[in-house]
């Protein structure tokens, strides 16, 4: 791996040839830096090897310019990429070299492509000699990558190197957004030739944003002042388009309720009026099994995840479906929209905001508010306030929500605490919500915390993991310290894979296979890294830590031993129609 | 219900696309029964014509998946009568059956004709529908066939000029900014250049 001497010699000091005037005779590792730099990039997250060590070479000229930040896993570098994406709002970039590095980013591609999230990954690649000859660390990237990026390519010759980078950026931050693959080869690497950048906002066969048909937000208009019993469901294509506002408007002038899913959660505060919770199979009470009882289901941004549909054939059947969304491949895939609005969520809820009349629809906003009295009954007041019996995830997770305030940015990782903490957490801010929603990824969210919070380092970042996630990712403490991101960890221990053992409890007889785990001393694996931290176990401590967690500067670790056999309720069985909905 | 339909999907020039749009197919558990490609009259331009047996709704799904890629320009699903269509099979038979008098009459019947002539064998052509086709196969059989080779689909869509006026405006607009650099032609067009 280490073939420093095969390297091209380096090149000259970049300030030398900066004031030399365009087209620059550079090589194609520099032209790399310097695309990316063109583009405003300012971090990025990756780990060298063999095939791209020029690459890394060349960066070493512009570390004034551009922050790289060494992760301990490819894989972290992209769930990190992520993190920087969804709080910044720019695309995520990483770096990794061939073979085994190219493979650990497929996690995190899948999971960004499910996820709709921009972000770019340049891997280097053997020689272009070399390809197709089972060369030491080649993979057929391009190959493996492509059912799960927005768009890839293998570059082997400098002079595709700019037109390859400004295609990347633009088709992953465009439409909808994903994330993109630019395998470059080593001699394309080190070749010289002559530099110039262009940025891309033109592909003959893409189009990235739809000319939207006036005529359907007019339709989508006339069913809305139509309407007796309105809801709408807001999606992550809400937050994405940066259409919060346009949407809490619309609410607001008529009078409609809104629900959010998973991953469009933080768009509407938790404590506006008309919001009226979380929808899934976890979700809350109320905005399941009103999705059967409405008129007009309003769908911005969202595509009808089976997680949230239940059975499709007993979804919303009475309602006649309104559907805003960027990408016509999901526009009826799941659901039949009646009304159509293929567009940018900002686009079409701007243009229906002049069209829909005000209306009052307080008897169905009360049908909510009675709804919510059944679940807070069942099952919030004693999941937020117990009073006996072993510490509960929501009550560590409503602690977190109360000292924040709500403002910080919760990342959460895959499973029970995942579902509890979007369930407790009261969010006040957009996009301070970063989770991994269509993957499911367990071990997404340790590395995303450290991108969300080199994303808005002013923001707090608190990561909620479980014992199982923590323990997939758990290396990546070492990028915490040595780059010094102060995330706050805190992982909900209840020496299980939760979710896995309730539906084992529910569906499969208790039978408890493989689902049990004998854990580490997290707090001591946290002092390897030199990042302090505190384990929990009684009711008596918890706030007194979370505040300590809260308080300090810099990265902390909090473990809290939770409850051991906890199940996360509300429950939609898998499959079953969502008004069979369980309270307990 | 499952049958047979025509897919047609438009793509720009780049290596990979082919992949790119069976693995769609290869996701839900669709067979492709036949796969044509060929440069359309739009340099450039790319037409695969693909024959699947599933079911409408499955493949309009499938179709929107497909335009969702980046190099794509359109994909139509389309019903049998919607389509002009042949297909093509050469048959490699025996010389020695040709001294049966009753092939000849066979390849008279058939619209076939004989391609080629060696001493040891000789090579028909046949245009016609897919049935078509395996019939005449049949009915070489006892006649020594050595070998049978079938094409995939060609296509001409009936309704498809408003759609070709698109593609050959298309066609005046400059491919992307790789196109000149990937296929490695120093010199850009006047035209391109304009544009």
């Amino acid at each position: 791996m280490q073939q420093k001497d095969v390297l091209p010699m380096k090149p000259e000091p970049a300030e030398k040839r900066a004031a030399t005037t365009a087209p620059l005779n550079i090589t194609g590792s520099e032209a790399v830096i310097r695309s990316l730099i063109a583009e405003g990039v300012e971090t990025i997250f990756g780990y060298p090897g063999g095939a791209i060590m020029p690459i890394y070479d060349a960066l070493y000229d512009f570390q004034d310019q551009i922050h790289h930040i060494l992760v301990r896993h490819e894989q972290g570098a992209t769930h990190a990429a992520q993190g920087y994406a969804r709080t910044s709002g720019k695309t995520g970039v990483v770096f990794a070299t061939s073979g085994p590095g190219a493979t650990n980013l497929v996690t995190g591609l899948a999971d960004a492509y499910m996820d709709s999230t921009p972000m770019v990954c340049i891997t280097g690649q053997v020689a272009a000699a070399l390809l197709g000859t089972d060369a030491f660390q080649e993979t057929d990237v391009i190959g493996i990558t492509m059912p799960i990026t927005k768009w890839n390519i293998q570059v082997t010759r400098p002079e595709d190197i700019p037109g390859a980078i400004a295609k990347a950026f633009y088709i992953a931050g465009s439409g909808r957004p994903g994330p993109v693959l630019v395998d470059i080869t080593k001699n394309a690497q080190a070749a010289k030739f002559d530099f110039k950048y262009e940025k891309c906002d033109y592909i003959r066969s893409y189009r990235p944003v739809p000319v939207m048909d006036k005529n359907a937000v007019a339709e989508a208009a006339e069913l809305i002042n139509g309407a007796k019993r309105p809801y709408i469901l807001c999606g992550h294509g809400v937050l994405l388009a940066g259409a919060e506002k346009d949407l809490i408007a619309l609410a607001e002038k008529a009078s409609i309720p809104v629900a959010s899913t998973l991953l469009g959660l933080s768009a509407v505060p938790v404590d506006h009026p008309l919001y009226v919770g979380y929808l899934g199979m976890h979700g809350n009470y109320a905005p399941n099994i009103k999705t059967n009882e409405c008129d007009v289901l309003i769908a911005v941004g969202m595509r009808f995840d089976d997680r949230i549909t239940g059975d499709v054939s007993q979804y919303a059947s009475q309602a006649k479906v309104v559907h805003i969304e960027i990408d016509a491949a999901e526009i009826n895939k799941i659901i039949k929209a009646d009304v159509a609005v293929h567009a940018d969520a900002k686009t079409a809820l701007e243009a229906l905001l002049g069209l829909v009349k005000p209306a009052k629809h307080d008897e169905w906003i009360q049908g909510f508010r009675e709804a919510d009295k059944q679940e807070e009954e069942k099952v919030t007041r004693k999941e937020l306030y117990p009073t006996e019996g072993g510490l509960k995830m929501a009550e560590v997770v409503r602690l977190i929500s109360e000292r924040t305030e709500g403002k910080a940015v919760l990342v959460t990782d895959v499973g029970q605490h995942q579902m509890i903490a979007s369930r407790y957490y009261r969010f006040k801010d957009p996009n301070t919500n970063i989770t991994s929603g269509g993957m499911g990824t367990m071990g997404f969210a340790l590395p995303a915390s450290m991108g969300a919070k080199v994303g808005t380092p002013e923001k707090e970042v608190v990561a909620v993991i479980g014992d199982g996630c923590f323990q997939m990712t758990l290396q990546e403490l070492g990028t915490i310290y040595q780059s010094e991101i102060g995330v706050k960890i805190v992982i909900l221990n209840n020496n299980f894979l939760g979710m896995v053992r309730q539906w084992q409890q529910l569906f499969f007889d208790k039978r408890y296979s493989s689902t049990e785990m004998v854990n580490p001393d997290f707090v001591q694996i946290a002092k390897g890294f030199f990042i302090p931290g505190r384990k929990v176990t009684d009711r008596a401590d918890i706030a007194a830590a979370v505040d300590e967690m809260i308080s300090h500067k810099g990265a902390y670790l909090l473990e809290v031993v939770v409850e051991k056999e906890d199940n996360v309720f509300p429950m939609v069985p898998a499959g079953a129609p969502i008004s069979h909905i369980r309270l307990e | 219900m499952q049958k047979e339909y025509t897919v047609t999907v438009y793509t720009e020039d780049r290596i990979g696309i082919t992949n790119r749009i069976t693995v769609i197919f290869t996701r839900r558990g669709i067979n492709i029964t036949s796969l044509t490609t060929a440069e359309t009259e739009i340099p450039g331009v790319y037409k695969f014509i693909i024959t699947v047996l599933s079911e409408k709704t499955k493949l309009e799904k499938i179709v929107g998946q497909i335009e969702r890629l980046i190099e794509i320009h359109r994909a139509f699903v389309h019903e049998e009568d919607e389509v002009v269509y042949q297909e093509l099979a050469l048959y490699k038979i025996s010389t020695k059956a040709l001294q049966n008098g009753n092939i000849e009459q066979l390849i008279r019947e058939n619209n076939a004709r004989i391609l080629t002539l060696t001493d040891e064998y000789f090579v028909l052509e046949k245009t016609g529908h897919q049935q078509e086709l395996i019939d005449l196969q049949a009915k070489l059989a006892p006649y020594g066939l050595i070998e049978y080779s079938k094409s995939g689909r060609v296509a001409i869509v009936k309704w498809s000029r408003r759609f070709h006026d698109h593609l050959k405006e298309l066609s005046a607009l400059r491919p992307d900014n790789l196109k000149e650099a990937q296929y490695g032609n120093a010199e850009v067009s006047a035209e391109e250049e304009s544009i």
